[in-house]
Parts: C-alpha cells; structure tokens; sequence
C-alpha cells in the first residue's frame, strides 16, 4: 500500500506533463513561417519560465516567513527553491537557446527577454555566493533571505515591466508594437498550453518537496555525526 | 521626530569624517580623472554618441560601487555597535542613503564636468540629460548602500559588492541608458517621460525596500 502514501498532486502532475509530451508532439499545429513545427517548443520553453518564477516566488515568500519567524525550516525551503528555479532557467536557457538558433539564427539576440532570463540566472546565482559565503548557519539565513526579498523584487520590475516599455521584441506578444499575442494562440494549442504550464509547475513542486526532505534528513545526519 | 533627529545628527557626523579624512571623495575623484583621461587616450577620438553613452555609465557605476562599498566597513565593529545603541536601525540606513545620495550628486557633477572636458558633450537635452543623471546618481547611491550592508556582514566583501551589486543594478542601467540615449539623440522630453517616472518610482522602491530589511541585518 505504498504506492497510495504518494499525494494524488503528484499522480496529477505525471499525467499532466505524459499527456503534455504525448500530444504536444501529436496534436495537428498551425504552419507559420520560420517557426513551422518547431511551435511545438512552445510547450516545453515557455513553460520552463512559468516553473522557474514560480519557484523563485516560493522562495522569496519562504524568506519573508524566515524573517518573521527565524524558523529554519523556512530558510532550507527558500534555498532549496531558488535552486530548482535555477534549475528551470537552465533548461529554459537550452530550450530557447536552440529554438532561437533554427528560427532566428543565433543562439544568443538582443532582446528585452534574453536580458531579463540573463539577469535572473546572475541574480540567483549571486544569492547561491553569497549563502556560500557565510559560515554561520543563523547568520547565513537572515543575510541571505534579506538579499532574496531585496533582489527578487527589483527583478520582478525588470521582467514584467521593461519589456512592455522596450520598442519591440523578438518573442510574439511582448513590446509595445506586438503582432502575436497569447490571445490569438491557436485553439487546439491551448489545450495542451495551459495543462502544460501547471504540469511543469507541479514538478517543480514535487522536486522542491524532494529536496527539502533530502536537505533536513542531511542536516540531521550532521548533527548526528557532530556529536 | 526622534527619527529625523537622529538622521540628521548621523549625516552632520559622515560629512564631518568625511571632511576630516577626505578620503573617499579625493580618492574616487582621481580615480575618475585618471579613467577618464585613459579613455580619452585609448579612443583618441569618439564618434559615436552611443559609445559615449556607454562609457559615461560604465565609469559612473565603477566610481559609484567605490564610493559607496566603504559605508559600512569603514568604522570598526565596535563603533557600529555604539552607533546602534544611539539610533535605531532605520535612520542609520536612512543617514547612510541620505549621505551617499549627496556624495554621489557632488561626485557626478564633478564627473560630469571632467567627462565633457576630455571627451566632448554630444548633447542634445543637456536639461534631461542632467535630470537622467541626477536619478541615476540617487539609484546608485540607495542600492549600493543596501548591498554594501549586506555585503559587510560576510568576510569578503568587497568582492561580493560586485558580484550581489552587478545584478540588481542592471534594471536601473538599462533604463539610464535608455533615457540618456534619448537626451543625446534628439532635444524633446515627451518621450522620456515615462522612462524618468520609472526611474523614480524604481528609486522609491529601492529606499524603502532597504529601509524595510535592514533592521533584520545588522541584529546578530
């Protein structure tokens, strides 16, 4: 009776992302030009983006609850979470980094959204230096939830708001002189789009719970084997 | 009361060192003078207003990080703690902002002059130009001091000032750069409006996102 201890959100995200795979490579697309079939990264890339953000959102709220609590449970969880959001911008980074190269030709453009992606990995990198650069676990917590909350707010600026003030943009539907937007999204595309995006977001999920558990399990190991 | 009471009184005595010591503001003004006479030798001549765009920020954003990384190392840690038992966490973030901001307007001005000397003004707006530089001064100065901070509580700080620093300030830079283009490329100000309003609301966040956080850092 193992099987049934796994929550049935976990159940939830394996069919979501299976059906997503599954009939994101199936389903008939609209044939635009220069993207033709590759459209169909569209339900793997952008949903990496929706992970990433939400995992960074977890973990900046997971900061503010630190600081309001001094819990420490919350400061594992807010670091854990960032770095599966890192996680997701990797992929996020691969996935648009070839999908840029057979449409626009490049791996690497100027565009309002590479830069925000660009800034977001340094950011968050930046955060993982700085926990790194701290020995004492109190101090380590407080210093670097201080800097998420700080950081993660400025970024949020910088993605959802520059790029609709940015003159145009490469990606569909961003800039202010947009010519797609996700409202013209093909019909049957957004039958897989949207399960997609929270398929991609409960496995987020489901790794952030593994982590935590793996991270508190190894701080107990320590303090074992400290004493 | 109390509060405005204590910021002023911690201001009078970072204006009072600094005038005693002179060292910050002697020291970051060669430091201009010098990186700006080497650019004037390496390109012998600009052409392009962008290229002059681009090293008007670099060099201000390099000055502003030296100027600014010394807030909260400068003093010993035992003095911090005298500071703290005087004034409450807020107006010592509030004095410190408030007295980085000023140094930050007196030191781009005195950069902005040195900059013109040497390279040429291609100014369109230099009204806009000015404001743009002014907000960007202020932006400077009000991060740099949180990171500054943040970064004083970890044992190698100034290499973390860049690398925590670098990040964050790039929303700010890339808005500046935006808005100066636009001073230097033609005279109007409708169009930078919105951009100078960003700029300021960008600005008032960071003030008071610092002055939100600080009283968790420096408690041990």
């Amino acid at each position: 009776m193992d099987l049934f201890k796994v929550s049935f959100w976990k159940y939830l995200g394996i069919l979501l992302i299976l059906y997503t795979i599954l009939a994101g490579f199936l389903i008939p697309v609209p044939d635009l030009p220069i993207i033709h079939e590759s459209i169909r990264n569209l339900f793997f890339h952008v949903c990496m983006w929706f992970g990433m953000i939400f995992m960074f959102g977890t973990s900046m709220v997971y900061s503010i609850k630190y600081l309001s609590g001094f819990n420490e449970k919350h400061d594992i969880v807010a670091s854990e979470a960032s770095k599966t959001g890192i996680m997701f911008g990797i992929l996020g980074l691969v996935t648009g980094m070839t999908w840029a190269k057979n449409t626009w030709g490049a791996y690497w453009v100027n565009d309002p959204l590479l830069n925000g992606a660009a800034v977001t990995m340094l950011v968050y990198s930046a955060y993982m230096v700085l926990r790194n650069s701290l020995d004492e676990e109190h101090k380590r917590a407080k210093v670097s939830a201080v800097y998420n909350i700080f950081a993660f707010v400025i970024l949020i600026l910088f993605l959802f708001i520059l790029p609709k003030m940015a003159d145009a943009s490469l990606h569909p539907g961003k800039g202010k002189d947009a010519t797609m937007t996700v409202k013209e999204l093909d019909n049957t595309m957004r039958l897989v789009f949207y399960p997609a995006v929270v398929g991609w977001i409960i496995l987020g999920f489901w790794f952030l719970n593994l982590r935590v558990r793996m991270k508190v399990l190894e701080n107990h190991i320590n303090s074992l084997s400290g004493n | 009361m109390t509060l405005l009471h204590e910021i002023k009184h911690l201001v009078i005595k970072d204006i009072r060192l600094e005038l005693k010591q002179k060292y910050a503001i002697n020291g970051i003004l060669l430091y201009i003078v010098s990186t700006i006479f080497l650019c004037s030798l390496a390109f012998e001549r600009i052409v392009m207003p962008v290229t002059w765009n681009a090293l008007f920020w670099v060099i201000l954003l390099f000055a502003a990080v030296n100027a600014v990384s010394k807030s909260f190392i400068q003093e010993s840690q035992g003095r911090q703690l005298y500071y703290y038992s005087l004034a409450s966490a807020h107006a010592i973030i509030l004095a410190k902002m408030i007295y980085n901001i000023l140094m930050m307007i007196v030191l781009s001005v005195l950069f902005f002059g040195v900059f013109i000397l040497f390279l040429g003004n291609y100014i369109e707006n230099q009204a806009l130009f000015f404001t743009t530089m002014l907000l960007g001064g202020i932006g400077f100065a009000a991060l740099f001091t949180m990171v500054s901070a943040i970064a004083s509580r970890t044992n190698n700080n100034f290499a973390l000032m860049a690398v925590l620093g670098f990040p964050i300030i790039l929303p700010l830079l890339v808005l500046l750069i935006k808005v100066s283009k636009s001073a230097l490329l033609d005279s109007g100000w409708s169009g930078a409006l919105p951009s100078l309003a960003a700029l300021s609301g960008l600005n008032i966040i960071i003030i008071v996102l610092s002055g939100l956080l600080f009283p968790y850092l420096w408690r041990d």
